[in-house]
């Protein structure tokens, strides 16, 4: 699955990323294979999401959420 | 003894600006980075009989160079080589934070570590001995707690007491930084290179937060909770409106404009009849005092009251800024922002264009690309920014004062639906290649320092002050000259003065949108000077004597006008003419700020430019409608 299917609540794992614009800006930003992420909640009208890992939230699009492969925890 | 060097660096949402302010107070400077429009803060003190200077480093997450702050950074401590080097690290949030800290003593530059926010930390489980930290990374550490002034001292004692070249990476580091030059020689991929050296990085970080943070599981958050209501469901749009609704009511009504009332009161009771007394009393030359007192004044002093409705729209957006909502009300909107084209973030530079696209236009470098930040410096333009409000203000009065609310709340909407239009034209035309991103920290919610506010208040309010001494200045000068003389000199008549041949001749333009009088055709010339001209301008020209730009006060110049000017427009030229002025070309000093943020000429030419197209479309179909249907 794909952070994009998590849903507001649920504890992931980070599997891989795909190539994209943000790849590299997401890794140094913690989003690395390994890094345990908690979906926080989707925005008002949909779109983006909020996501809480290494005691931070971050927000992002579900169009790059859906470039992270993730797992259940 | 020389000045000690010292340079704060640290991700952003770290209480880094917090703690500059409290170390330097009003003892600082602000200019530009060179080549780059990004602010470059130095503050100078005493410490111990020591002269320090300090220089706030742009807050970045890392230092690979991807945007110009990175760049900046980099350069600096690598160039300049800073006596002292303080990494601030929101404690809170200690292993991102360690990230950009890794990265800056892989180039072997000795670090303070600042564990600041200590005390929300603990707040949120986590206890870190400092002393661990010192041993695993080889770096002294102090604690400070945000905003303190003992924060502060503890600092500066630290910057006085401390030699970098005692401390040296430790072991773990230079192992650390071993793997990393390995993984380098080894790589044939740079990017994949790149993604492994992240993954080490972090792998260290792990190991560190390991030995000195132990964590005990928190209760939720407040800044969870409060986003549980902020930023979910079915309640945050119109909390948002609501917020916003606030932000203008308090500006508008509650404290912005009762300052500029008073200003205006001061001017107009005071400063005017005292400095015409003056000069009769000294009996100048009637052409001096005129120049002064209708001129400078006139011109001068209705920009001055301004002033506190600017000011107080600053502070609320940097009080609001400095709590983290900013953040959220970028979360809220990137759906709606980018169906226009743009992204949540750009949400916070188009508000402020309400009160002035100066700084609006500076705030889109905060976006993230490059598109992001073009598309928003060109449509802030056709924003009602705070002087033009005056405009829309008196014609409602004057020609629709049963509904004169509602006329100027439809011109807000014009020009809203207009940057939306062109926001969305300019995404599928001229910058149709490249992409708009959005990434963004949701920092917790924090009570911001007033005295950072205020700081901050000032810093984006002075530009105003600055406009009212210099552009105002001497355009009040040049408006009062070319409505007094002709080529033969001083003139009665203003409709024989060089203003009325201008104005003339840009009248002509406006053939066909029902207004073409050398009065008009003067105003909207005066109004790209300075927006704030336009009002004032047509009261010289249709003979109102103390014209006020005041909302309030539009009512009763409105009376006093509707006889001289009431010839010159219908109720449906009039509505053109307020269209034609929400949206045509900014104030030079918006195109001077366009300048300084592009880069490039050709970007002010062609703001200019297609504002000008745009409004003079729009409104020639306002009037050739308007005229079809019979009004």
């Amino acid at each position: 699955m794909t952070l994009k299917d998590a849903k507001p609540g649920m504890t992931v794992r980070v599997e891989s990323l795909e190539p994209s614009d943000l790849k590299q800006r997401l890794m140094s930003l913690g989003v690395i294979k390994g890094t345990v992420v908690k979906v926080l909640r989707s925005a008002p009208l949909g779109d983006p999401m909020a996501i809480s890992l290494r005691s931070y939230s971050l927000s992002l699009r579900l169009a790059d959420a859906e470039k992270i492969k993730v797992q259940m925890v | 003894m020389t000045v000690l060097a010292v340079a704060l660096t640290g991700n952003p949402n770290t209480g880094k600006s917090t703690l500059f302010n409290e170390l330097t107070g009003a003892q600082q400077k602000i200019g530009n980075w060179p080549g780059v429009t990004v602010d470059k803060k130095i503050g100078y003190l005493k410490h111990r009989e020591r002269a320090i200077s300090i220089v706030d480093l742009p807050g970045t997450y890392s230092v690979d160079a991807r945007s110009p702050e990175e760049k900046i950074v980099m350069e600096y401590l690598l160039e300049q080589q800073p006596d002292i080097v303080v990494d601030v690290v929101d404690a809170s949030n200690m292993e991102r934070n360690l990230f950009l800290t890794i990265q800056l003593l892989e180039h072997r530059i000795p670090l303070v570590i600042d564990l600041n926010m200590m005390d929300e930390a603990e707040k949120r489980g986590s206890r870190i001995s400092t002393k661990k930290l010192e041993e695993l990374i080889g770096m002294p550490v102090v604690e400070t707690v945000g905003r303190s002034k003992q924060s502060a001292r503890k600092l500066l004692d630290v910057f006085t007491a401390t030699v970098m070249s005692d401390y040296q990476n430790s072991a773990l580091l230079e192992a650390h930084i071993a793997k990393i030059e390995r993984i380098q020689a080894d790589s044939v991929n740079l990017e994949q290179a790149e993604e492994e050296i992240i993954a080490q990085r972090y792998e260290l970080i792990d190991q560190i937060m390991e030995q000195a943070v132990v964590k005990t599981e928190a209760a939720r958050s407040v800044s969870e909770k409060i986003d549980s209501v902020l930023a979910n469901g079915f309640f945050a749009l119109p909390l948002l409106l609501l917020m916003i609704y606030a932000v203008f009511e308090i500006t508008f009504t509650w404290i912005g404009q009762p300052l500029a009332d008073g200003l205006e009161e001061l001017i107009s009771a005071g400063l005017t009849p005292w400095v015409h007394d003056g000069l009769t009393a000294l009996s100048v030359e009637p052409w001096l005092e005129s120049l002064l007192v209708e001129g400078i004044i006139g011109g001068v002093g209705s920009v001055l009251t301004f002033v506190p409705l600017i000011f107080t729209l600053f502070f609320c957006l940097s009080f609001l800024d400095g709590t983290g909502y900013m953040a959220r009300v970028a979360f809220i909107m990137d759906p709606i922002m980018r169906r226009a084209g743009l992204t949540g973030k750009g949400v916070m530079p188009l508000i402020m264009g309400f009160g002035c696209g100066v700084p609006a236009i500076m705030g889109a470098k905060a976006l993230d690309s490059e598109k992001d930040r073009m598309i928003s410096i060109l449509v802030t333009p056709f924003l009602t920014c705070g002087a033009k409000l005056p405009i829309m203000a008196l014609f409602a009065a004057m020609f629709f004062p049963e509904n004169a609310t509602n006329v100027v709340f439809s011109m807000y909407v014009i020009g809203v639906v207009m940057a939306i239009c062109m926001a969305k034209l300019l995404n599928v035309t001229t910058f149709k290649d490249e992409k708009s991103t959005f990434l963004l920290e949701l920092p917790p919610y924090r009570m911001p320092a007033m005295k950072s506010v205020l700081m901050e208040t000032w810093d984006k309010g002075k530009g105003y002050l600055i406009k009212a001494g210099t552009i105002i200045f001497a355009m009040s000068v040049l408006i009062w000259f070319l409505s007094n003389y002709n080529m033969d000199g001083p003139t009665e008549a203003m409709s024989e003065s060089f203003l009325a041949a201008i104005g003339g001749a840009i009248a002509v333009l406006f053939s066909f949108h029902g207004f073409a009088s050398w009065e008009n055709g003067a105003a909207i010339a005066t109004g790209i000077l300075a927006k704030e001209s336009v009002v004032a301008t047509l009261g010289i020209l249709y003979g109102v004597p103390d014209i006020s730009t005041e909302a309030e006060a539009a009512a009763e110049t409105a009376s006093q006008m509707a006889g001289s000017m009431g010839g010159g427009f219908t109720a449906l030229s009039a509505i053109t003419f307020m269209v034609f002025s929400q949206l045509y070309t900014p104030c030079v000093t918006a195109l001077g700020t366009i300048k300084k943020e592009t880069g490039k000429w050709k970007w002010v030419a062609f703001a200019a430019a297609y504002t000008f197209g745009a409004a003079w479309i729009v409104s020639l179909l306002v009037y050739q409608i308007g005229s079809l249907l019979g009004y």
